[in-house]
């Protein structure tokens, strides 16, 4: 489908309260259609971001450009934004109807358009029969795909979503996940997501941001984002990994003995390798070096933890495998030769 | 509940409905006494509409109360909602200039405003109507503690921000977002200006305007019967108002 989405550029973006950097030289180029998610721990700035984008907060410097045109001075109701926010935020005054068609009315359509694209936005989110309820008649999943449905039934220019399953149950958050991102393939709204969630954020962006500290640490896809942390925060805190001791020379490590290529920014001599859970093979040798400390079934794989050289070290492998191993058996680990970062110790 | 809950109960009611109910019939009753022959009659209220100074004194009470609720609404409504969302640190003093009027003895404030009054009468002349501004700020204590709490109970900013983001304007927001979400705290504190004028004597009384405490007054030093019949008509107005007030909210509670 043809995207419908604008650019947005977000250049060197600056918010301090007082001696608090929120955010700290924030620079992004989103492209028409482009979902980004950003993602970091409270606190690292995410959400200022996105209510400077969408103007209900002022950068202190920096410019926020939608289309090529500067929005970083216009009002929040002038900006031609959806939003969807962590809190439950329907009217309650009003029906699920007239909550979708509150921003068209605002537009000055007609009564029988704006009837007419509510319930259009309403089927697309699936609750055409909620739309004469009341918010406080629906749960907290359907409100937010309320919340949702009258956000592009403005058609936005840019959709903004702060954190928008944070309130809700796991199994709703997983399919309200999806959903939101099949809606917005559907619709093609260039699309800024926050949240602090990373499964969240790797299973819906086409690029993740990374935040730390109110600054960038990595804009990626999510794949390259796991597979090549280009810093030691993402490294960190993107996924599960091992620290494992590294000695590094002419760009190779040698982690537990074996011969492995770092990545850029790793450090030079000595460090620890950020080695993933899945990158690490166990076997069941007697003559191994290491030894099972304890295996945890979580579902079609299970988690083994083995020690080994002195450092304990998770590998993920398949349940079937992994039921076969018990703790204390002697093991062999190897390690995925793909490229891992080595950060100082 | 045991059967000594329940006749505890029972008997803390009926104290309380005696305490109320009995100054109530008393009015009643005097104001249906025929006092020469003993017997009942409704010449007393009858006097009430056809008295030309009691029915004056109750239209411009009438009207004092809804001059005094709709400029207290038009005033504090939006002052308190733009407080809130967005100089949240003046909350505080919002909240002690609304307060104000309690601490300071009515005497004070009639003698204060006296010298205020003389412009007043110079550019809106003499009319009791002029009488809203006092009873406005009289009745800010109340009716701001009333929208406060109903302001309390939803999320100000999120509701506002959501609004915003569709495009809506700040008197949008405040008017067709906020208000009608505080329609339970609005008629409290409606109530409670209309409750407060349709009593008030002290600054009627002091200021020499004719309003329905200050004639019940006077009447009742002529004709005590119509006196008692215009004070009860009084009480029951307002209790139909807070009839009226509890229908309202039950319907609104009902539609969530």
């Amino acid at each position: 489908m043809e995207s419908n989405g604008v650019t947005v550029e977000l250049d060197d973006l600056h918010r301090h309260y007082g001696e608090v950097r929120a955010l700290d030289g924030l620079t992004l180029q989103m492209q028409p259609g482009e979902l980004i998610a950003l993602l970091g721990p409270s606190g690292c700035g995410k959400t200022t971001a996105l209510r400077i984008v969408a103007g209900l907060d002022t950068a202190t410097s920096g410019s926020v450009r939608v289309g090529g045109r500067d929005l970083t001075r216009v009002p929040a109701n002038k900006r031609d934004m959806g939003m969807v926010f962590q809190a439950y935020s329907l009217f309650p005054h009003l029906t699920v109807v007239d909550n979708v068609a509150f921003g068209l009315k605002l537009r000055g359509r007609a009564t029988a358009e704006r009837r007419r694209r509510a319930h259009e936005m309403l089927e697309l989110v699936g609750l055409e029969q909620h739309a004469t309820r009341y918010p406080r008649q629906l749960s907290g999943g359907q409100q937010q795909r309320v919340a949702l449905a009258r956000a592009l039934a403005i058609e936005p220019s840019v959709l903004l979503l702060d954190e928008p399953l944070s309130a809700l149950d796991a199994k709703v958050r997983v399919q309200l996940r999806d959903e939101i991102r099949r809606i917005q393939l559907e619709v093609g709204t260039t699309t800024l997501f926050v949240t602090h969630d990373q499964e969240e954020a790797l299973a819906v962006a086409d690029r993740v941001g990374v935040m730390s500290d109110g600054r960038l640490e990595q804009l990626a896809a999510p794949s390259v984002l796991y597979s090549a942390p280009a810093t030691p925060f993402v490294g960190s805190f993107v996924g599960l990994s091992n620290r494992i001791p590294a000695t590094v020379s002419d760009g190779t490590a040698t982690v537990l003995g074996q011969a492995i290529p770092v990545l850029p920014g790793s450090a030079e001599s000595a460090g620890v390798a950020l080695v993933r859970p899945e990158a690490v093979s166990v076997a069941a040798d007697p003559a191994g070096s290491a030894t099972v400390v304890a295996v945890s079934f979580r579902g079609a794989v299970s988690q083994v933890t083995v020690e080994v050289e002195g450092t304990l070290v998770i590998a993920q492998v398949g349940s079937g495998a992994a039921l076969a191993l018990e703790a204390g058996q002697r093991v062999s680990v190897s390690i995925d030769p793909a490229p891992v970062l080595v950060v100082a110790d | 509940m045991t059967w000594v809950g329940r006749s505890v109960r029972g008997l803390v009611l009926l104290a309380f409905a005696v305490f109320f109910l009995v100054p109530l019939w008393a009015l009643l009753d005097l104001s249906t006494k025929q006092v020469v022959t003993g017997g009942r009659t409704g010449a007393h209220w009858k006097a009430l509409v056809e008295n030309e100074q009691m029915r004056s004194a109750i239209i411009t009470s009438l009207e004092l109360a809804v001059l005094t609720v709709v400029l207290m609404l038009v005033l504090l409504l939006p002052t308190m909602i733009w407080v809130r969302l967005r100089v949240p640190r003046a909350n505080r003093l919002v909240e002690f200039l609304c307060l104000l009027p309690l601490t300071v003895p009515p005497l004070v404030i009639v003698v204060g405003i006296n010298g205020v009054y003389s412009w007043v009468n110079y550019f809106l002349g003499g009319s009791p109507l002029t009488l809203t501004f006092v009873y406005v700020v009289l009745v800010l204590p109340f009716a701001y503690r009333a929208l406060d709490a109903s302001l309390s109970a939803i999320d100000v900013t999120t509701l506002a921000e959501a609004a915003r983001s569709l495009g809506a304007g700040w008197f949008t927001v405040i008017a067709r977002v906020v208000a009608p979400n505080m329609l339970s705290g609005v008629l409290s504190a409606a109530f409670i200006g209309v409750a407060l004028v349709l009593g008030e004597y002290t600054f009627s009384s002091l200021m020499h305007f004719d309003t329905l405490p200050v004639t019940i007054v006077l009447l009742g030093k002529s004709d005590t019967g119509a006196s008692m019949a215009a004070a009860l008509a009084t009480m029951l107005l307002t209790a139909l108002l807070l009839v009226a007030l509890s229908l309202l909210d039950r319907r609104r509670s009902e539609r969530n």
